[in-house]
């Protein structure tokens, strides 16, 4: 039986009368690979920020397991430590090296004694593939490196969930690969995840259920099969169309 | 009186010059980093306040701001001239590093903030670890500006008599009628402080530069 890490309830969050989204429900099972599509401006980066309570939601409810995180009593840092986030913009610490960059919330959120922060911290950079690059600042790696280190900082925490912004639309077309690779090989070991993401390929692939946001709530939901070879509504059909020409694979939509 | 101790008088008033700086800039520092953090991080009613503050401060000349410092501090502590003058001098900086200071944080992205919130950092820690240290290395450049206006305002406590460079140009260049040689030797030792300061910020700058790829 699949054990929800993730349940969003009626959730809504508007700017003054700007309705960025309504009534969003949504389960994330523990293992499970959900990728949010749709246009630009539907909300899906603030659902993300909702989610780790960056930005606080004006309706609904969100429990991370059994705890309910937007109830009034939650602490904010504490959620925050169990939700791993990946930004668009990679976001890495800039006067940080790639080590330090990953082991700053072991020793200054999770206390950790340095020398077994440093372990941990070599072991994450190893997993995405950069224990070579530990002593190198921002500035000096690349864009696909700078967001698998942030991967790697968002994993040393030991989230619960991982969330991901887009993280690779700042990216130039050649370092995509790498990224997606990381996040492939996450989502293999099991590890629950929420991606926002253009990547179709990816969506395909490696989601579990693919959830389609518009105009701020949700259209349809459901594998990758059924979404893009049997979409119930004709705007799913139309955005898989339009966005899958758009990055060069048009069988889908049929 | 020959040239050398002529010179020699004006010279020991380097210590009054370099000490009133050394105590007001950093004090200056200080206050106006813990003014520009509030400015930034807190809530309207002390962002206010603290605006108020440095807008009053830069809108009057430091010399009218050292006078009517200088009778409201000595007048409720028994305080010298020296340090009298060299606090509100300090005081008078406070405003023009608290706008400093808050460019750097300003220019900081507001996403370093938001990604240290993400891994579970409080809001204190990641100013601390996050935004100072990325902020203070900002402000060198402008701060080396403003260190050598301190420095150079320094001469200002001359009015509250104390006796530095300026003071004792002054007093040398009355008793022996030398006004050239006496501001001349002053002006070369402003020069030179301000000088070497800026060289050793611009080291320090260089030095804590973040390593990039060009």
């Amino acid at each position: 039986m699949a054990k929800p890490i993730l349940t969003i309830k009626d959730l809504t969050k508007k700017y003054s009368d700007n309705v960025i989204f309504h009534d969003i429900n949504l389960t994330v099972n523990e293992g499970d690979t959900i990728v949010i599509i749709g246009p630009s401006g539907t909300g899906k980066s603030t659902l993300l920020r909702c989610i780790n309570l960056l930005t606080r939601a004006d309706g609904g409810q969100i429990w991370l397991d059994d705890q309910e995180i937007t109830a009034k009593h939650c602490d904010e840092d504490v959620v925050r430590q169990h939700i791993g986030m990946v930004f668009q913009n990679f976001l890495l610490f800039n006067h940080l090296t790639a080590l330090d960059n990953v082991m700053l919330g072991l020793t200054k959120v999770k206390h950790m004694k340095p020398e077994p922060a440093r372990e941990k911290a070599m072991q994450e950079l190893d997993r995405v593939g950069l224990s070579d690059r530990a002593g190198h600042y921002p500035g000096q790696l690349s864009g696909g490196q700078q967001q698998r280190v942030a991967i790697a900082r968002a994993l040393a925490m030991d989230p619960r969930i991982m969330l991901f912004d887009e993280p690779t639309s700042a990216l130039d077309p050649e370092l995509i690969g790498e990224v997606l690779e990381v996040m492939r090989k996450l989502a293999l070991e099991g590890m629950t995840m929420l991606v926002v993401t253009h990547e179709m390929g990816f969506a395909r692939e490696v989601a579990d259920r693919i959830v389609f946001l518009e105009k701020g709530s949700i259209v349809e939901e459901g594998t990758p099969e059924d979404l893009f070879y049997r979409p119930k509504h004709d705007r799913t059909r139309e955005f898989l169309w339009k966005i899958t020409e758009l990055y060069g694979k048009k069988d889908a939509g049929k | 009186m020959n040239v050398a101790r002529f010179l020699q008088y004006i010279a020991s008033g380097t210590a009054f010059t370099v000490g009133v700086t050394v105590i007001a800039l950093p004090f200056g520092l200080l206050l106006g980093a813990v003014l520009a953090f509030l400015n930034v991080y807190s809530g309207k009613m002390v962002k206010n306040l603290t605006s108020i503050y440095s807008t009053m401060m830069r809108g009057i000349p430091p010399i009218v701001l050292l006078f009517i410092l200088y009778f409201i501090v000595s007048g409720e502590i028994n305080l010298s001239p020296f340090w009298a003058g060299s606090i509100s001098l300090g005081i008078v900086s406070s405003a023009y590093q608290m706008e400093i200071i808050r460019g750097a944080i300003l220019s900081v992205s507001g996403g370093q903030m938001m990604a240290a919130r993400a891994i579970g950092m409080t809001k204190n820690q990641a100013i601390r670890n996050i935004i100072l240290p990325q902020t203070l290395r900002l402000a060198i450049p402008p701060w080396s500006n403003e260190a050598a206006i301190v420095i150079k305002d320094s001469s200002l406590v001359y009015a509250l008599g104390v006796p530095e460079v300026l003071r004792r140009a002054q007093l040398i260049s009355a008793s022996t009628q030398q006004p050239f040689l006496a501001y001349a030797a002053a002006a070369a030792i402003y020069f030179i402080l301000v000088f070497i300061t800026n060289r050793l910020l611009d080291a320090l700058e260089k030095r804590l530069r973040i390593p990039a790829n060009p």
